[in-house]
Formats: C-alpha cells, sequence, structure tokens
C-alpha cells in the first residue's frame, strides 16, 4: 500500500522544482535588492569624509632594453587609478602607457620610459598618480633584462642542469653502492630523505612567503601560498593513494615530484636575480648549489634500492627531479610577476609535504613501525639530512 | 635561495660576472644603434612619430618632461598670462590729498592641476596661486579687504613697512573662516616684496599656496637723483612701457606631505614654460619681479642660459646689488628683480631654470623664446 504513489504527488513535482528554484534565487535577489538599495540611496554618504581614495601600485615586471625601461604595474586602489607624470631618478620623463587611460581594481598596464639607463647603476622609477600619491619602485642595479635568444637559452640550460639535473644524477649514482644496503642503513637512507625533504619544505615556503610579499595585495600572498599548497599537498596525496600507499618505483617518481618542484622554483628565484642584476653568479656558487642538491638523488634512490628498476627509470627520475630548475631559470630570465613565483612555489611545498608523509609511511609499516621510527638509525638519519642541506646551503646563501 | 631574490640583493654580483650574465650582456648589445656589447647601448631612445611636428622646446630636453597639458581654463589661471597680470586695485584720492589703493582679496579652498593630470588641494588667494600680483606706487595709503572664505583661519603677511596691528599674525589681522579684515599701511619701502599667510602651521599654510607677489613702484620725485631710473620702474610711464615686465614666483608642491616636494616650478605649473616659452622681443629690455617661496628646501635658485643680468636684492635700490651674473640664489622668501636684454642675441630659445639640477628635473625649467618682433 505504501509503494502506491498518489497521482498527486507526481503532479506537483513540476511545482515542486519551480518552487526549489525560487527558493535558491531568494537569496541572490535579496543580495541584488541590497546592492540595487545601496547604489540608489547611497547610505555610505556619511563616510565619505573627503579622503582621497586609497591607491595601490604594485610593480610586477621590469624589463630593461635599448628602447629604455617598461614596468608593468598593477593597481590595487579603491577606485580605478590614474598615473599622472613619472619620474625616474627624480627627473620627470615622458612615458606612454598601454592601455592608456585609468587602471582599474586588478589590472594591469605596461608604462614605457625612453629613459637612459646605465648599465651596472641603480635607478629608481615613482609613479605619480593624479592626486599626488607617489608609489616609488627601485632598480638596485640596471642590466638589460635577458631575452629569450636561443643563446640566452642556451647557457640557462646549462647552468640549470648543473645545479637540478648533475646533483640528482650524481645522487642516483650511489644507487649501485647502497643496494646491499642492510636494513639498517636503508632505514637510515630513508630517514636522510625526510631529512632534506623537511629542508626543502621549509626552505620552499620560506621563498613562496618572499615571494608572496613582492605580490600585488589582491592576490593576498600568505593565503595563496598556503592554500595553494595544501591542494597541490590533498591533490598528489588522493591521486598517489588512489591504489593505496606508493612504494618503490612509484614512491620515488612522487618523491622525484616534489624535488622537482622544489627545483623549479630554485630556477625560477635564480632567473628573476639574473632579470633583476643581482646575480654575477660564480663558479664556486654553482658547485655550491651542485652539493647542496646531490642528498636529492640519494632520496630519489632509496626506495627503490631493493627494486632494481631499468636505467631508463633512473634517467627519468633525474630528469623529472632536476629538469624543472631549467625551465625555471628560463621563466624567471623573463622576469615574471612574482605571484606566479609564489604560485609555483607552494606548489613545490605542497608535493614536498605528500612526499615527506609517504616515506614516513614507507618507515612506520611492518610490524614494529612505531619503533622503528624513533629507532637510532632513523634519528641520526633525520639529523645527517637536515645537518647536510643546513651546512652545504651556507654555500649558496649570500 | 632567499638571497637570490630581486629584493633583497646588494650591489653586484658575488665572485664576479658569471657565464649566464656575460651571455645576457652580449645578447642585449646588439643594439642597432651599433654601440659596443656588453654595454647597454641608447640611440635615439624617444623618436617623434611624426618628425616634422617636434615643438621647438622638444629639442631642448628630450623626452625629460612632464607628460601632457594643464587645464589652464579649469584652474581659472594661465601662467602665461600670470607674468604681466599685475592686480593694481582701486585708485582713489585722500580727503588730504594722498592717494588711496584698495586691493580686494579674498581666500578660496581650490583643487589645482600643478602639473598634467596632477591635482592638489591648494588655499588661494583670489583662485590662484601664486596670488595676485599687487603692484603700489611708493607712498600711496593702502587698504587691503580681506575676506576668508576658506576652511581654515588665514592672514596676509606682508613684507613691508607697516605697525604692529596689520602684521597678520596671530591677533593682528589672522581672522578665521567667513571673517573680514582690512589691512591698511602706507606703501614703503619700494622694491620687490611679498605677502603670505601667516597662520600656524607656517610650513602648511605658505606651501598650500598662499603667496604673492608686492610690487612697490619708486616714486620718481622722490628719487631725484636717479628719477630716470626711478620712471623705469614705474608702471604705467613711458620709460616703463619699454621694458618687459614679468611676475615670476618660484614655487613647489609636496603632493605626499611628507616634507619633500614632488613638482617644483616658476608660477606653479611645472613646465609650463618649457612647453610655452615667454616671447621676449630682443630689442626690449627684460625686467623679472621674482621672489622665492620653495617650501622645504632652504633655497631656491634662478639662472639664465647664454646671458648675463643685473640683480636688485629685494628691489630696494635703483642700483644693482650684483652686476653681470647669470645666476642669483634665494632662501625662503627672498626676492629680487633681474634686469637683462637679448639686444645683441640672436633670436631662439633660451632657457632659463633653478640651477639645483634636482628641481629643473622635477619641473622648474623654461624657456625664453627671443624674436626679432612680437607680430
Amino acid at each position: 500500500m505504501n509503494e502506491h504513489v498518489p497521482a498527486s504527488a507526481v503532479k506537483a513535482e513540476p511545482r515542486n522544482l519551480l518552487l526549489s528554484a525560487a527558493l535558491l534565487l531568494a537569496p541572490l535577489v535579496l543580495l541584488a535588492a541590497a546592492i540595487w538599495w545601496l547604489v540608489a540611496t547611497d547610505p555610505l554618504s556619511a563616510f565619505r569624509n573627503g579622503a582621497p581614495p586609497v591607491e595601490s601600485l604594485t610593480v610586477e615586471r621590469t624589463v630593461l632594453d635599448n628602447g629604455g625601461l617598461r614596468v608593468l604595474v598593477r593597481a590595487g586602489g579603491s577606485e580605478p587609478m590614474r598615473i599622472a607624470q613619472v619620474q625616474v631618478d627624480a627627473a620627470y620623463w615622458e612615458f606612454v602607457q598601454s592601455p592608456p587611460g585609468p587602471i582599474a581594481r586588478g589590472s594591469t598596464a605596461w608604462i614605457a620610459i625612453p629613459f637612459p639607463w646605465v648599465v651596472g647603476e641603480g635607478h629608481s622609477v615613482t609613479f605619480v598618480t593624479n592626486t599626488g600619491a607617489t608609489f616609488d619602485h627601485p632598480i638596485p642595479v640596471a642590466v638589460a633584462t635577458p631575452v629569450p635568444t636561443s643563446g640566452n637559452l642556451v647557457a640557462q640550460a646549462i647552468l640549470g642542469a648543473f645545479v637540478g639535473i648533475l646533483p640528482v644524477v650524481v645522487g642516483l649514482a650511489f644507487y649501485p653502492a647502497l643496494r646491499n644496503a642492510g636494513p639498517r642503513v636503508m632505514d637510515f637512507l630513508l630517514a636522510l630523505t625526510i631529512g632534506l625533504l623537511g629542508f626543502l619544505l621549509v626552505d620552499t615556503l620560506e621563498d613562496a612567503f618572499e615571494f608572496a610579499g613582492a605580490a600585488a595585495a589582491i592576490f593576498q600572498g600568505p593565503t595563496m601560498v598556503l592554500l595553494t599548497a595544501a591542494a597541490s599537498f590533498l591533490l598528489l596525496m588522493a591521486v598517489a593513494r588512489r591504489g593505496g600507499a606508493p612504494t618503490g618505483v612509484a614512491l620515488a617518481f612522487y618523491i622525484a615530484l616534489g624535488i622537482g618542484l622544489h627545483n623549479l622554483g630554485e630556477g625560477l628565484a635564480i632567473g628573476a636575480a639574473f632579470a633583476a642584476g643581482a646575480a654575477g653568479l660564480g663558479t664556486f656558487l654553482v658547485i655550491g648549489f651542485t652539493l647542496h642538491n646531490i642528498t636529492e638523488g640519494i632520496g630519489i634512490a632509496a626506495p627503490i634500492l631493493k627494486v632494481r628498476p631499468p636505467l631508463r627509470v633512473f634517467a627519468l627520475l633525474a630528469l623529472l627531479a632536476g629538469g624543472p630548475a631549467v625551465i625555471g631559470m628560463w621563466l624567471g630570465s623573463l622576469a615574471y610577476a612574482p605571484h606566479w613565483s609564489a604560485l609555483a612555489l607552494s606548489i613545490g611545498a605542497g608535493a614536498v609535504l605528500q612526499v615527506i608523509v609517504e616515506v614516513v609511511a614507507l618507515l612506520a609499516r611492518g610490524e614494529h613501525g612505531r619503533a622503528r621510527l624513533a629507532s637510532p638509525a632513523v634519528l641520526a638519519g633525520l639529523a645527517a639530512g637536515v645537518t647536510f642541506m643546513y651546512a652545504t646551503a651556507m654555500l649558496v646563501k649570500i | 635561495m632567499r638571497r637570490w631574490l630581486p629584493f633583497e640583493i646588494g650591489r653586484r654580483g658575488f665572485l664576479g660576472a658569471g657565464l649566464l650574465a656575460a651571455a645576457a650582456a652580449a645578447a642585449s648589445g646588439r643594439s642597432a644603434s651599433g654601440q659596443p656589447a656588453g654595454h647597454s647601448g641608447h640611440g635615439n631612445m624617444a623618436p617623434s612619430p611624426d618628425g616634422a611636428a617636434v615643438p621647438a622646446h622638444r629639442l631642448a630636453h628630450g623626452a625629460m618632461i612632464t607628460v601632457g597639458d594643464v587645464d589652464d581654463a579649469r584652474n581659472g589661471f594661465d601662467p602665461t598670462a600670470m607674468l604681466t597680470d599685475w592686480e593694481l586695485g582701486e585708485v582713489s584720492t585722500l580727503p588730504d590729498g594722498r592717494r588711496l589703493r584698495t586691493f580686494e582679496v579674498f581666500v578660496e579652498d581650490k583643487e589645482i592641476e600643478i602639473a598634467p593630470g596632477v591635482m592638489f588641494p591648494a588655499w588661494t588667494y583670489n583662485g590662484r596661486v601664486p596670488g595676485p600680483a599687487l603692484r603700489a606706487v611708493e607712498g600711496e595709503s593702502l587698504r587691503i579687504v580681506f575676506r576668508n572664505y576658506g576652511s581654515h583661519p588665514h592672514s596676509m603677511h606682508f613684507h613691508g613697512i607697516h605697525s604692529a596691528r596689520m602684521d597678520g599674525i596671530p591677533g593682528a589681522g589672522l581672522i578665521g573662516p567667513g571673517e573680514e579684515f582690512v589691512y591698511e599701511f602706507d606703501a614703503k619701502p619700494f622694491g620687490c616684496h611679498l605677502y603670505h599667510c601667516h597662520a600656524l602651521p607656517l610650513a602648511r599654510h605658505i606651501h598650500k599656496g598662499m603667496y604673492g607677489l608686492f610690487v612697490v613702484d619708486p616714486d620718481p620725485a622722490l628719487h631725484p637723483d636717479m628719477a630716470d631710473v626711478a620712471r623705469s620702474r614705474l608702471l604705467g610711464t613711458p620709460e616703463n612701457a619699454r621694458w618687459q615686465e614679468m611676475a615670476m614666483v618660484m614655487n613647489a608642491f609636496d603632493t605626499t606631505f611628507d616634507g619633500e616636494n614632488e613638482f617644483y616650478a616658476c608660477n606653479t605649473i611645472a613646465h609650463c614654460y618649457a612647453k610655452k616659452p615667454i616671447r621676449v622681443e630682443k630689442h626690449r629690455p627684460v625686467r623679472i619681479y621674482l621672489a622665492n617661496v620653495t617650501e622645504f628646501d632652504p633655497i631656491n635658485s634662478f639662472h639664465l642660459h647664454a646671458n648675463f643680468f643685473d640683480y636688485f636684492d629685494q628691489g630696494t635700490t635703483l642700483t644693482p646689488t650684483l652686476k653681470t651674473v647669470d645666476l642669483i640664489i634665494q632662501c625662503q622668501a627672498q626676492r629680487g628683480i633681474l634686469e637683462f636684454s637679448f639686444a645683441d642675441h640672436e633670436a631662439g630659445l633660451y632657457m632659463f631654470h633653478a640651477h639645483q639640477s634636482e628641481f629643473t628635473e622635477l619641473g622648474w625649467m623654461g624657456m625664453f623664446d627671443v624674436v626679432e618682433a612680437v607680430s
């Protein structure tokens, strides 16, 4: 009897649909009405105290070439902003803005100034808006912004390979020597990997926050970094755990991916330093980076010591972990906006966190998992990983 | 890593230039103008889109100038007109036979455009910055009817000889919004003087635009030894008509209110006489009544290109206090008269500017367009 559906209920269905549509629309209508009321009656006029609009201008890219200076600015004011005049080194210069006119909140415009900049010296650009507010943009050391010519790209690729790929290859080359490692050495190596990844996580986040600080306020830098890192972590966890916790080659792949994303950020930073004229990169510094990154290769090798994959897997792992340094250097040297760098680094941070979790999970697996985590081999490995990274980082911090 | 970032770096690199820096420099050194590699070459970086239409002044300073033009009509004053726009007031005769000259001055809060596209919330006398250039004759009795339509207390403090009651300081002619005061004193000594608001804080009131020239012409009858010179200074005489007289006030604007000026100018508008050079007939002598009211910088200066002038500090003498100079400096509120001639020069554009390069490059520069005869 209960299974019998009354005819009236069937008929009522379209009406229910209409009703739910109306109910769904009601809050939106309320919002629209409130906005209409706000615009139409202007109850906020009491707050209009004659103060000028809040203005904010962020410089995202600076390009120096034979035509002078070109600067990409992003407006973040409470109202569209007008750049009325531009000073370079406390002198007014003609400039061309494209697109011309007021710059809406969140929008960008290029400012081209035919300024005869001096290579190797500092300059300062000041934007004066129509309200007389000024925004300073220092150029600490003026050098021509690298242009993507084949010569430049090759030079950057070589440098990227030294900083990213070579150390991973060297680290992976320890594989044959470590292949016969006993369980203690295995634990030590896996813990070493966790230690180095922990260092990378902190380093990557720090860099991400630094870039985020230079980005326009509209991007809410720190929030963006944390949310992106969390999203990247969760996404990678979800993908990696589809077929259970990753081990062996799969785990090595994820470690390589995390390290690769970190190296992308490293490349971005080095490239950006070139674009800003900051880096006269010495040989010593390149060697420092290479040493610093060698443990990355050992970390990637650790989960596959008992697996013996074919040689091409090693090649792919090295490319995945080190190659992004080259790409990062290319992108970074073109002086892209800081929020892109922050975004890339946050994704890297999430990926690094994911592999930390997976390697810890690998260690904790088995009968004495918990006890194993606190074993002398593991603790020594953690300490060795962090210490090695910290000590070799001293070579590259200026 | 973070030491690599563009915002924390010291100058230059670490251990010399590396492979990439060299590659980048080499790549960018391939300039069209053929400058050597490794040295960023700049060719003619600001080519005019239409070579024929380059204004003459453009040749003089290239691209180093403000962009655009100021809307003089919206401002309600035109810097070119202001050069010769003397405020003479109303003249009448007192019962004792002396001449009485009455000026009317009001205060108005007004947003003015001080450089193309840059607005400044000014306090003005008679709606202009600098205020009206008041001009009287030595010995006249003066009445300045002063009305404050502004939002703050203001005054007119004259540099001249007057009683304490007429000094324009708090308690002596400083009036609140909506009030009126009449300053009364005699026009003396002759010279090139100024007036300004003496309400507190002083720097803010002056910097917001409350100043103007106050010129007292010498009465030739009182200077029989140099009657001719005195007559040439007395506006309205045939001797004076030969001269091309100009009122110039060197001022500056701190649009961010941080105690440093963003714009410098002569008569308020940055680069106004660079973009519209002042026409000067070469056979007639030039006399400039010049005052410095620049706030925040202790001195300002005036330099004339390709020529020298005689200078009468504060204008209170009929013989020059400095002869044959091409540069004078004035501290705040200092002023004087410059006399020079282009009679022996070729026609052409002659620059004048502050000789503090910073002031020049931030707007205080102009040109005389010396012509055979103004048609």
